[in-house]
């Protein structure tokens, strides 16, 4: 039987907070059983990953490095969704965005530092953009499943990033499919620099000026979703094509837009990635955040102040995973990819499983004490 | 009197606030052709679900052969001996025949002894009623009369012996119409009930021995097809419940600022569904287009209104041609040059559901000043403007940021009536205005209707609502199956002439 619950009295904060949080932790607790059973302790495991994540600076600088991709990525998937397309090629947009991060800047590198990072950030946005245009057109013109293309473009695009690094890009000086360094000039200020300069003294972490960016850019998804036409007409396609054609907004157009913007979004982890860390193209440098960020725009409703508590959540799991990983010999680097299947699964898949009796309790509860 | 094959009593159903079928009650005999016609929205179908097991009533019983039966699914149906053919047939596009007919009855892990037993049994089922299936053709290369025999067919091996057909013939080209006609005669002859669902009299007269009547959810009337004719079934069916006539001068007719000329349109289908459809309106006067449900006034709207492609013929707005066979202009220009669409289905169409009140109070005209500017929403004009025309429009409860799904179906139609209307359009196409609406709010919207004609507006309305069509309309043409069947000047004209028109008799 089917709870039927009257959703207009659901409180905002049982369907928004409560139920995640439940998912949440019932993830973890079968994660527990899990580390459980590979003969650790899963209450020394989680102290492990809130010291790792949290308990000391360079640390807590790891986290948020990993919550600055899942940004970009979970942003890439959230616009997208709203004009209901499955975009899970964010890793492949990511790749080639990385591409463009490095051509625009080691071609402009002549020109001053600060105009070279604008144009490098447009770099990303362009190039990831237009990865996904051919399956955003597709999509639109001849209907073809964007969840499939995407998937497909994914392919394609490490295929040539790896003939671009190997036959065309490589750095003829090394051995690695990577290319040639940027010049140190134009690397993102790191964290370890801003902390410099007010007299910390700190090892490194590739926390950088990206996180900011980042912030800025849930903050434009925010205004772009909620304050503008555009937003407005892509809520519009996503929840009801039909109104939308009777009210002259064209699906066409809007498929396109969403498609455009998501792609941005996701070309930005390579600013991350490229300007503030690596320095140069290394092969398979998305390393599954596009694909991860999926499940962090699930969990954040798809909804930019959703997406950030979600973000961090995952940079927790990956900052305070490794050091588990690094603590106890029994769990390994794939327990947590496990793990991370787990909340994904718990916060996607299985997102309804207690809704209904969650928030009929809730509805219950406020009923007994206003009786109608 | 024998009892009956089928017997309903006291069937109550209720969707929300739509009450679809109140205490009904129905007896059919074996044996025979039983019709239950009706206009489209009276409950047939919805009543014919609950024998199907689709849907479960709230109240009432089912007696089949005099004994109570629960009918908790379609599997308790099929093994109560009822089959049911729908609208929208129910096969998989890329099995066969066979493989539709077996789905879900296979009876054995690896297809064997059981299949080769169904194929004997198919064959002789499609010789006894002349059925002349292949049943290793692929249902996607079947026509559609076919996939409807495979239908009939797999209800029949299914065991069935009660037969309903939901509107079988909407789909059908008139040979293909003949063909089941005579494979339901047969099937009668070798002892088979079968209910017929329809809102088209001649087949009833043409099939049936035994007719009921619904309308609005009720059962209106029970008839021996013998002892009645057309005209009385029309008048049963579309009802002369009390007239809301409306207090209204007469009309102010200026020059004809809206005209289609021969249009012809089809349906996504490929379906031509508008055959050939001219007619002019007036400033300041409601065309009333009266009709049955699903004759082509859902297509003609969408034509008009620029979401539909035409086939051929042409369609002028102030002299302006805005849609002939090689183009149309979109709804976002006509909006501009001054055509206000309110559609038929407010939920499908006229409304994103999802969105919070003022954001579709402003739907298609979002990208307007004041409502935007450099494309950024302007939220405090298009808070103060919801108040405002929710205030007016006395649209309750009076809360722009409340999800639109949680107001009435009547609130909501006020919704898209007060953005239609507020622009003054010049001409305004209306499709089912006070369909699901309650009567305080019809008499409003009807009003407001008025008001706009005595401004000099030239109003096109689309109702299946007789009553509605007189109280307001100036002039009023009928449509049937695609064309115009008549037009009348809405002077003298009874409802009575008019349901002939609507029904194809006159």
């Amino acid at each position: 039987m089917t709870t039927v619950v009257d959703k207009t009295k659901v409180p905002w904060w049982a369907a928004n907070i409560i139920v995640p949080l439940v998912n949440l932790v019932l993830a973890l607790l079968v994660s527990g059983l899990f580390i459980f059973i590979a003969g650790e302790n899963p209450l020394q495991a989680v102290k492990l990953i809130i010291y790792g994540s949290f308990g000391y600076v360079e640390g807590f600088a790891y986290t948020l490095y990993y919550t600055t991709n899942f940004i970009f990525t979970g942003l890439a998937f959230a616009v997208a969704f709203h004009c209901r397309l499955f975009n899970i090629g964010g890793e492949g947009q990511a790749y080639i965005g990385g591409l463009g991060v490095f051509l625009v800047a080691i071609n402009f590198s002549f020109l001053p530092v600060p105009i070279v990072w604008l144009l490098a950030i447009a770099g990303a946005i362009i190039f990831g953009a237009a990865w996904a245009f051919i399956p955003a057109y597709l999509q639109a013109k001849r209907g073809s499943h964007v969840v499939i293309t995407t998937i497909m473009f994914n392919f394609i695009a490490s295929s040539l990033m790896i003939f671009l690094l190997v036959d065309v890009i490589r750095d003829t000086a090394q051995m690695g499919p990577h290319t040639v360094a940027l010049p140190k000039e134009l690397w993102f200020p790191t964290f370890k620099d801003f902390a410099h300069l007010f007299g910390m003294k700190i090892r490194y972490s590739p926390l950088n000026i990206s996180f900011i960016i980042a912030i800025i850019a849930s903050f434009f998804v925010w205004f772009l979703i909620w304050k503008t036409k555009w937003g407005y007409e892509m809520r519009a396609v996503g929840h009801n094509t039909q109104a939308a054609i009777y009210a002259g907004i064209s699906p066409y157009k809007n498929i396109i837009i969403a498609m455009l913007v998501s792609g941005g979004l996701a070309g930005m982890l390579g600013i991350n990635e490229i300007l503030g860390v690596h320095h140069k193209i290394v092969a398979g440098f998305p390393a599954g955040y596009g694909f991860t960020g999926i499940a962090v725009a699930l969990m954040g409703r798809n909804h930019p102040i959703g997406i950030f508590p979600a973000a961090l959540l995952f940079g927790i799991l990956y900052q305070g995973g490794s050091e588990v990983t690094f603590d106890m010999p029994n769990i390994t680097r794939y327990m947590f990819i496990a793990v991370q299947g787990v909340i994904i699964l718990f916060s996607g898949a299985l997102e309804n499983l207690f809704r209904p009796q969650i928030e009929s309790f809730f509805v219950n509860r406020i009923n007994k004490e206003n009786p109608a | 009197m024998v009892s009956p094959i089928l017997e309903l009593k006291d069937i109550n159903k209720s969707f929300g606030h739509v009450h679809a079928n109140k205490n009904i009650n129905l007896q059919i005999s074996k044996g025979t052709i039983h019709g239950i016609i009706g206009e489209n929205g009276a409950g047939k179908s919805t009543l014919m679900s609950i024998v199907f097991g689709l849907y479960q009533a709230d109240s009432g019983t089912i007696n089949i052969n005099g004994k109570s039966v629960k009918l908790k699914s379609p599997r308790d149906s099929i093994e109560s001996g009822i089959g049911m053919v729908h609208q929208h047939f129910m096969l998989v596009e890329n099995f066969s025949v066979l493989e539709n007919i077996i789905l879900g009855f296979e009876g054995e892990l690896v297809f064997g002894k059981n299949l080769e037993k169904a194929k004997k049994d198919l064959i002789n089922l499609c010789e006894t009623y002349k059925l002349n299936i292949d049943l290793d053709s692929t249902i996607s290369d079947l026509s559609v009369g076919f996939r409807q025999r495979v239908e009939i067919l797999k209800s029949l091996y299914r065991g069935a012996e009660i037969l309903i057909l939901d509107e079988p013939t909407g789909v059908l080209t008139p040979q293909e119409v003949d063909e089941l006609f005579k494979i339901l005669r047969s099937l009668k002859e070798e002892g088979k009930t079968i209910v017929l669902i329809t809102h088209k009299l001649n087949e009833i007269m043409d099939l049936t021995s035994e007719v009921s009547v619904m309308r609005q959810g009720e059962m209106v009337g029970h008839k021996k097809t013998d002892s009645t004719n057309k005209e009385d079934l029309a008048e049963m069916m579309v009802g002369r419940s009390v007239l809301l006539r409306i207090n209204k001068s007469s009309a102010k007719q200026g020059e004809v600022v809206f005209s289609v000329k021969d249009l012809v349109v089809k349906d996504d289908l490929d379906v031509t569904r508008i055959k050939n459809v001219s007619f002019d309106i007036h400033e300041g006067e409601i065309l009333g287009l009266a009709g049955v449900t699903g004759n082509g006034q859902t297509e003609l709207l969408e034509a008009l209104s620029g979401i539909r492609k035409i086939e051929s013929g042409e369609i002028k707005l102030f002299n302006e041609i805005i849609s002939n066979q090689n183009n149309f202009l979109d709804p976002r220009i006509l909006k501009e040059k001054g055509l206000a669409h309110v559609p038929e289905d407010r939920q499908r169409m006229g409304l994103v559901t999802d969105f919070k009140a003022y954001e579709n109070l402003i739907f298609g005209y979002h990208h307007q000043e004041p409502f935007s500017k450099s494309s950024i929403l302007k939220e405090k004009e298009i808070l103060s403007f919801s108040k405002k025309v929710m205030d007016e429009y006395d649209v309750r409860p009076n809360s722009p940021n409340l999800i639109t799904s949680n107001f009435s179906g009547g609130n909501q139609q006020k919704i898209i009536l007060s953005r239609e209307l507020n622009e003054n359009p010049k001409v305004l196409l209306v499709g089912q205005p006070t369909r699901g609406v309650d009567i305080g709010a019809i008499e409003f919207i009807h009003q407001r209707l008025i008001d706009m004609r005595n401004k000099g507006a030239a109003i096109l309305l689309v109702s299946v609502e007789l009553d509605e069509v007189l109280s307001l309309s100036d002039r009023i043409v009928v449509m049937f199956d695609g064309n115009i069947v008549g037009e009348k000047i809405n002077k003298n004209v009874t409802d009575r002439e008019l349901g002939l028109l609507m029904a194809g008799v006159a």
